[in-house]
């Protein structure tokens, strides 16, 4: 007689999960034609009525795109990715310019409410005991464009600017075009300079001198219509003293074909200024045999390039077939600190080639790297980081921390750390550990009364609790939910 | 009542020969009793707990285990603890970055929820461990710790007590508790069983010595050897090995 329930079995109940965020909206889309060339950039540019340097810009890139071909390097096998099949804008018919709410096609408010955005302008509880009312400011980007940013007057009141960025181009045109493309040049790599040529929307964010952000910043992006690709675009600027931590959720429907999203995100911190950006991904994986899901080639890099500037990078990977994700921290103000806390997880046929760069450019910088990579099914996992300390990165530090977990033995787990040193009185440290979550671990959870999901819920929560602890609340206890839930996106 | 009857198990070692280590177990605990299993190295103790508990591994290929008038052999490891099943792991796991409070109120409220009980809150909870580390004389840290993570041998078997007074089991299987323990930690985890006694609560206690069993005075003794209980008897009976050994009384059945 056999025991009732297998661990393995039920291991696999729940690292293959379903994806509960699957759903399609049927809205009135307006759809660019298929394919990619200069006449589309031209289109989109003029969809969103830019003003004549943004289109150069943008031309500009995709001359440099065109010379570029798609990197190698990663650990991951990406299929062929056909650029000329897929659409390069789409957007909600009915919300060119939506000015409330009212305006939004409800078809639209609903899908946000399935997913719990808190669209409408109100507090949210941060569903933990004793935690009090808190607000969040939104921002929603579906497909192309941002449908409704929230909290916008309280913010204004504060001098923080937090709006479409299609829509700072033309309110603070000065601003975009001092810092679009300073931290990421529209060179920078394939992925980067194809963004920079056809991004379609993403949010703006200016705190301006001293001012410490009222509330959290939030944007939510969802990818909707079949075969687009999405393309957002966010900039974060924190000037001297000022502070903000802004946080983006990510979800798409469950469909067959893969869907390519590259965005790129900037952040520039000043003299004393700080900003912590917040990452839950959560983009449809693919289904249990690796069919569909999204590639997610995101390229986000922060300028701490005021003295004693911090900007802090924690995200948790639980979605996406592939993801290709290096959030970097380049060191330039003397003082300044750099940090990333990490939980990738994958599952079924996911692959994740995903991790950071610290580069140190300055005396007395430092530098964090937590990072907690959890494998499931046939998945495959790696860290790829890399700390360069400067020849004037005098009295610089880094310490990394490198984790992984085995769930199963047919996944895979891989680090691979680039440590480049200049200055002589440079520190470094890294730690690299591998576990397996143990049939002695679950049995044990399920002899207390736990199910198999529960157990492998709480050793993961355990495992990351690391990085966990560095989401702001409300955010905490979603990721927690989602990688017990699903370690699916599994995990996630 | 937990009844075990003709129970047969084997497993299946890494060369893929298939050995049977339990060979017809027959024994009862009726409520409010504890009984006492002893036996030497390789007699099958260990895995009759874990049999009970549902581990995975060994293949059940006769007999019955009912507790009350439930089939134990066929639920699931976490349907065994809602029924009110409590093993007392020999080796206690370490589960890092796991709280021992979350735990403990997660393993309590999933086994209330699948016996259709009202959850506790955290507060509730807190009032009930706090009265639990009490009365076993233990650090209030306890609960603030991760489960068992840099834990002294004692204080890992403390942890399984703590954990079975909270979660209040119809039986308590504890799995030679008392090994690696020195004098203190033994009084202590044994008043914890002691403390249990009640008409709803039966234990089999399991070890190798007889050391235990002084300070946890049980009411049967049963011998295991080679996968069958081949003696039971009073408290007197572990005195007797003590004194004798197991080759005698092997011999003697």
């Amino acid at each position: 007689m056999d025991t009732p329930l297998d661990s393995n079995e039920a291991l696999r109940a729940v690292t293959e999960g379903g994806y509960k965020f699957g759903f399609e909206t049927d809205i009135e889309m307006d759809i660019a034609p298929v394919g990619l060339s200069a006449d589309i950039v031209r289109l989109i540019s003029a969809r969103k009525n830019e003003p004549a340097w943004l289109l150069e810009w943008r031309l500009a890139a995709f001359a440099t795109w065109q010379q570029m071909e798609q990197p190698k390097w990663a650990n991951l096998a990406i299929p062929p990715i056909d650029l000329q099949a897929l659409h390069y804008y789409a957007a909600p018919k009915k919300t060119a310019g939506p000015k409330s709410l009212d305006e939004v096609d409800p078809e639209l408010l609903r899908t946000y409410e399935k997913l719990g955005i808190p669209l409408r302008e109100r507090a949210i509880l941060a569903g933990v005991e004793g935690a009090g009312e808190r607000q969040v400011a939104v921002d929603a980007v579906f497909d192309s464009v941002s449908v409704a940013t929230t909290f916008r007057e309280t913010l204004a009141a504060a001098g923080v600017i937090f709006c479409p960025i299609s829509e700072a181009v033309r309110s603070h045109p000065d601003l975009v075009r001092r810092y679009m493309g300073s931290v990421v040049p529209v060179s920078d790599n394939y992925f980067a300079a194809l963004n920079s040529a056809v991004f379609s929307d993403g949010s703006f964010v200016f705190v301006p001198r001293g001012v410490k952000c009222p509330m959290e910043l939030s944007t939510y992006f969802r990818i909707n219509a079949r075969n687009t690709g999405q393309f957002e675009r966010t900039l974060i600027i924190a000037e001297d003293g000022a502070s903000v931590s802004y946080l983006e959720g990510c979800t798409a429907p469950q469909r067959d074909e893969n869907q390519l999203h590259a965005a790129v995100v900037e952040l520039v911190a000043l003299d004393d200024a700080s900003i912590k950006y917040s990452t839950v991904q959560n983009w449809y994986p693919g289904d249990a045999e690796g069919r569909g899901g999204i590639y997610n080639f995101v390229t986000k890099r922060g300028a701490c390039r005021g003295a004693r500037s911090h900007i802090s990078w924690t995200q948790v990977e639980t979605g996406s077939a592939i993801t290709w994700k290096y959030p970097s921290c380049l060191l330039i103000g003397e003082g300044s600190v750099g940090e990333f806390y990490s939980v990738a997880v994958t599952a079924n046929h996911q692959q994740a080639d995903t991790g950071t760069k610290m580069v140190h450019l300055a005396p007395n910088t430092r530098s964090t790297i937590v990072s907690k990579g959890i494998s499931a099914g046939h998945s495959a996992n790696t860290y790829r980081g890399q700390v360069h300390m400067g020849r004037k990165a005098a009295g610089a530090r880094n310490h990394t921390q490198c984790d992984s977990l085995l769930i199963g033995d047919l996944c895979g787990a891989h680090t691979i750390p680039y440590i480049e040193v200049r200055n002589p009185s440079a520190k470094l440290e890294h730690e690299a550990t591998t576990s397996k979550l143990s049939e002695d671990q679950l049995f044990y959870c399920r002899q207390r009364g736990l199910s198999a999901e529960d157990a492998v819920g709480m050793l993961v929560n355990g495992f990351c609790k690391d990085v966990l602890k560095e989401l702001p609340m409300e955010f905490a206890v979603e990721a927690q939910k989602l990688l017990a839930v699903s370690l699916e996106g599994s995990v996630g | 009542m937990l009844e075990i009857r003709d129970l047969h198990a084997t497993i299946t070692t890494a060369d893929g020969q298939t050995r049977e280590i339990l060979r017809g177990i027959d024994l009862s605990v009726p409520d409010g009793e504890i009984h006492a299993v002893m036996g030497p190295n390789g007699a099958g103790k260990s895995t009759l707990a874990h049999v009970l508990s549902g581990r995975d591994g060994y293949e059940v290929t006769a007999g019955s285990a009912m507790l009350d008038e439930q089939d134990l052999l066929a639920m699931a490891p976490e349907e065994r603890a809602a029924a009110g099943v409590f093993l007392a792991f020999q080796y206690p796991v370490e589960l890092p970055g796991v709280g021992n409070a979350h735990f403990l109120r997660t393993a309590l409220n999933a086994q209330r929820r699948a016996r259709g009980e009202a959850e506790l809150d955290a507060v509730q909870f807190l009032k009930l461990a706090r009265a639990e580390i009490k009365r076993l004389a233990m650090r209030d840290d306890m609960l603030k710790r991760q489960v068992n993570v840099g834990f002294s041998g004692g204080e890992k078997k403390r942890n399984e007590v703590l954990q079975m007074g909270l979660l209040r089991p119809r039986v308590a299987v504890l799995d030679e508790t008392d090994s690696g323990l020195d004098i203190d930690a033994l009084r202590i985890v044994a008043e914890g069983v002691n403390a249990l006694r009640a008409p709803r609560f039966s234990a089999l206690v399991i070890t190798h010595y007889q050391r235990l069993l002084d300070y946890i005075v049980p009411d049967r003794v049963h011998v295991l050897a080679a996968g069958r209980i081949v003696r039971s008897g009073g408290p007197e009976l572990a005195r007797l090995l003590e004194a004798e050994g197991y080759a005698a009384i092997e011999q003697a059945a």
